[in-house]
């Protein structure tokens, strides 16, 4: 203990810090993503969105030297690639989801096309704020060294969930999802409104990416989403389409993924692949647990096209 | 106080439609129809299906453009470039098919109607509002419940409100009562008769309901084939001129009479309980028994459990718990079972149902039939031309329209649709028959050849189980009725001793 050593708890810890860290891209990827889905359409293309935003942010950072025009880049290229999702799904006998794996490939190899100078050089990074600055415990320190991006998307969740109530492009997103037919009535074009959903949807998707780069691993290459937009597509279900879920979910799939790390850390290695696949067990668990053949999910918005 | 780009009329006004015709490519949708609507009146649309009621109704609201005509609107001619126009000019409309959302509020959906919702919605203030608006209206409605989980009749008169919290005077309803009790469309339509009593209304309603017409209406135009078949005060007109000016001189099957007594059971439900998609009890242990010779009407407004009744009959849901028999055997809805006992199904929406839209009639009138002698060799080598020959025969003799048996099932339109079924489905022998809604949206010659099927089968001696929303059919029909609210079966029975204010009242749970 006198060389500060705190044992086992170093595993919470890490988790605890892991899940910060890892949940932050979850957290902006599944509250664009519901946004999106509440307004009737899918967009899997979230993850290529992603991966895009992750290589232009980390471009612009490195260009104009400062990380938040690189947000601000990743983002537009989200809203970008949202905007061409909208598009293409407003022709008629267009599926959103077909729509959106080709868009998932196309962002993705986009990315990885433009990226190519971006591996090697250094850019500027995202600041973190110094929570655990009372304790001597380092690792508790570490794990209290949250970054602004995680501040900034758990603020999101709850405006979110007040916006959807109590806004006028709350009620209307959600009517688009809930009824197209109600929308089309009251004189509202609901394509319009899935374009500007979708593009919203795609701009924090795009942040979510700019984290990956400009933070945690916080670096540009090409393996740096693991299948992460696509998670947060399932966990926006998982979390039935409530922004307030979505933080809690998000938590849960970070901590998931940080567990494998944790665990390594204190020096155990066996089964350290099996700990990784931890989130994307816990994809699968949730959707045996949460689907039905008999019944359609509580919650989703009706013009979705899985539950049509 | 809601406040429009420009202030709509403040008491009733009319509307005038001159000389509206409406062509869609080919078709002549409206054939120079005028229609004239006198300000402060109760008026009713009446026409069959396709006879342009709606075509009509849409181009006055700006959602089709008329090909040719004008719309007088109070004392000036309009052009009604959009919904948008109509609204602005004070015209509103109900539409068949519930507009409001399901999964919000009736304050979030009174709200969101308004042209100009806040970017941030003051829901205190709102409720206030609402409250007060509430408080000078005929009919109340509960504010905070969620639309999803208020009954049908609610709903409509959620519409309805909708409609005069927007400040409209001009209401256009489309069918208001479909989904509504003889009771509460008495109401509902009571209510509105005395708004435009009070001059602060004018109504043009679209209904097939006579009974309506004679008991609420002032006017009457009567639409055919998209001319112009009649119009003028309903004191002056009976139930039986309108029918004829609606049908012209077409000629109806005549429904044979109803002969020989109900014999041993045929259909046993005991104790069957089923679930909606949501996972709720749909359907809640439920007993019944159907005899031989007898029709036994299901009654009740929809969404009461009927439809996952009959899809646990038709194998399309498994029932959770509960035991359904078919002449003493135990009935799990396999295609054997349903074979051995000559069981038929009439489900409602029969193209979405019963149908595979993109084969042609011939294949989907032998889908009983099609792997057995003569249509199929061995049990699997189709003999298509064995298909087209009975297709043809069934087409002559049910009177489907169509040019070939090729032609794909889902061209047809909604009545030819449900006679192919028909065809398939009571060509044969029949013991037991499940129909659903089987008149749905049909014509009257579709009508009157499927009501004279059903009793036809029940005469043969087929045990008939009729699951429908119009209660006039089922008086017509049934031997027996059974009204089902909330998933039970509330109230049994003789139709010739059902009383119907009592029958309404346990369609609407009280």
């Amino acid at each position: 203990m006198a060389d500060g050593s705190i044992g086992l708890w170093t595993v919470p810890l890490a988790v605890l810090g892991g899940a910060i860290r890892v949940s932050t891209p979850f957290l902006f990827v599944s509250l664009g993503e519901c946004i999106t889905e509440r307004s009737g359409r899918i967009n899997l293309g979230l993850e290529g969105t992603l991966v895009m935003g992750a290589m232009s942010a980390y471009g612009i950072s490195y260009v104009t030297g400062s990380p938040w025009l690189g947000v601000l880049a990743a983002g537009v290229a989200g809203a970008l690639l949202g905007a061409l999702h909208a598009g293409i799904c407003s022709l008629p006998r267009v599926n959103d989801i077909a729509v959106g794996i080709a868009l998932m490939l196309f962002g993705t190899g986009l990315a990885f096309y433009l990226g190519k100078p971006l591996i090697e050089p250094t850019a500027p990074r995202l600041p973190a704020i110094d929570f655990g600055w009372w304790s001597d415990i380092p690792q508790l320190r570490a794990a209290l060294r949250i970054n602004v991006m995680f501040l900034i998307g758990v603020a999101l969740a709850p405006i979110l969930y007040w916006a959807f109530r109590t806004t006028r492009w709350g009620l209307l997103i959600r009517t688009a999802g809930e009824s197209s037919d109600a929308a089309r009535a009251m004189g509202y074009s609901v394509l319009l409104i899935r374009l500007r959903a979708t593009m919203v949807g795609g701009f924090l998707a795009g942040i979510g990416g700019s984290f990956l780069s400009l933070f945690y691993p916080g670096s540009w290459n090409e393996g740096l989403s693991s299948g992460q937009g696509i998670t947060a597509v399932a966990l926006v279900i998982f979390a039935r389409w409530d922004p307030l879920l979505c933080l809690w979910a998000s938590l849960a799939f970070g901590g998931a993924a940080a567990l494998g790390p944790a665990l390594q850390s204190v020096g155990v290695t066996s089964g350290y692949h099996l700990f990784n696949a931890a989130p994307y067990i816990l994809t699968l668990a949730i959707m045996i647990i949460t689907c039905s053949p008999k019944r359609t999910l509580t919650g989703a918005p009706a013009e979705l096209s899985i539950t049509r | 106080m809601i406040i429009g780009e420009q202030p709509p009329p403040s008491g009733a006004f009319g509307v005038n439609a001159i000389a509206m015709t409406m062509r869609f490519g080919d078709f002549l949708a409206l054939d120079n129809v005028d229609l004239k609507v006198r300000p402060g009146s109760f008026h009713a649309l009446l026409g069959e299906n396709g006879a342009g009621k709606s075509t009509l109704v849409k181009c006055i609201m700006g959602y089709y453009h008329a090909t040719e005509g004008g719309i007088i609107i109070g004392d000036r001619e309009q052009a009604i470039a959009n919904p948008k126009d109509a609204h602005a000019l004070g015209l509103g409309m109900v539409y068949q098919h519930f507009t409001l959302v399901p999964a919000m509020t009736v304050a979030e959906n009174l709200v969101l109607a308004r042209d100009n919702v806040p970017a941030v919605v003051d829901w205190s203030k709102e409720m206030k509002e609402l409250d007060a608006f509430l408080a000078r209206m005929p009919f109340k409605v509960p504010l905070g419940a969620k639309v999803s989980d208020i009954s049908a009749g609610e709903r409509q008169k959620c519409e309805i409100l909708k409609q005069l919290y927007l400040k409209r005077h001009f209401l256009i309803l489309d069918e208001p009562t479909s989904v509504l009790t003889p009771a509460e469309a008495d109401e509902v339509l009571g209510m509105l008769r005395d708004m435009v009593v009070r001059g602060e209304l004018t109504i043009l309603m679209i209904t097939h309901k006579f009974r309506e017409v004679m008991a609420f209406a002032d006017e009457v135009t009567i639409l055919r084939r998209g001319k112009l078949a009649g119009h003028g005060k309903v004191a002056e007109l009976t139930a039986d001129a309108m029918a004829r000016t609606m049908i012209g001189a077409e000629e109806l099957t005549v429904q044979p009479p109803r002969t020989g007594e109900a014999g041993r059971t045929r259909l046993e439900l005991a104790k069957v309980r089923a679930l909606d998609d949501a996972g709720a009890i749909a359907v809640h242990d439920v007993s019944l028994t159907v005899r031989a010779g007898e029709i036994v009407g299901i009654a009740g407004v929809s969404g009461n459990g009927q439809r996952q009744l009959v899809e646990v009959l038709a194998g399309q849901r498994e029932a959770e718990s509960g035991e359904i028999s078919v002449a003493g055997d135990p009935y799990r809805a396999s295609r054997a079972e349903m074979r051995r006992h000559k069981m038929s199904l009439l489900p409602e929406e029969p193209l979405k149902n019963a149908c595979v839209g993109g084969m042609s009639i011939a294949d989907n009138i032998a889908f009983r039939e099609f792997d057995r002698a003569p249509f199929a060799s061995l049990g699997w080598w189709l003999n298509r031309g064995a298909f087209r020959d009975d297709a043809k025969k069934k087409i002559g003799q049910y009177k489907i329209k169509t040019r070939t048996p090729d032609t794909p099932i889902s061209a047809l339109s909604g009545g030819n649709v449900q006679r192919a079924v028909l065809a398939r489905e009571l060509g044969g022998d029949v013991e037991v028959l499940i129909a659903a809604n089987p008149c749905f949206g049909l014509d009257f010659a579709a009508v009157a050849q499927i009501h004279a099927e059903i009793m036809a089968a029940r005469n043969r001696g087929a045990a008939v189980l009729l699951v429908s929303e119009d209660l006039d059919e089922l008086l017509e029909l049934s031997d027996r009725l059974v009204v089902m609210f909330h998933g039970e079966f509330v109230y049994e029975a003789p139709t010739c001793d059902a009383d119907l204010t009592v029958v309404g009242r346990h369609m609407a749970g009280h």
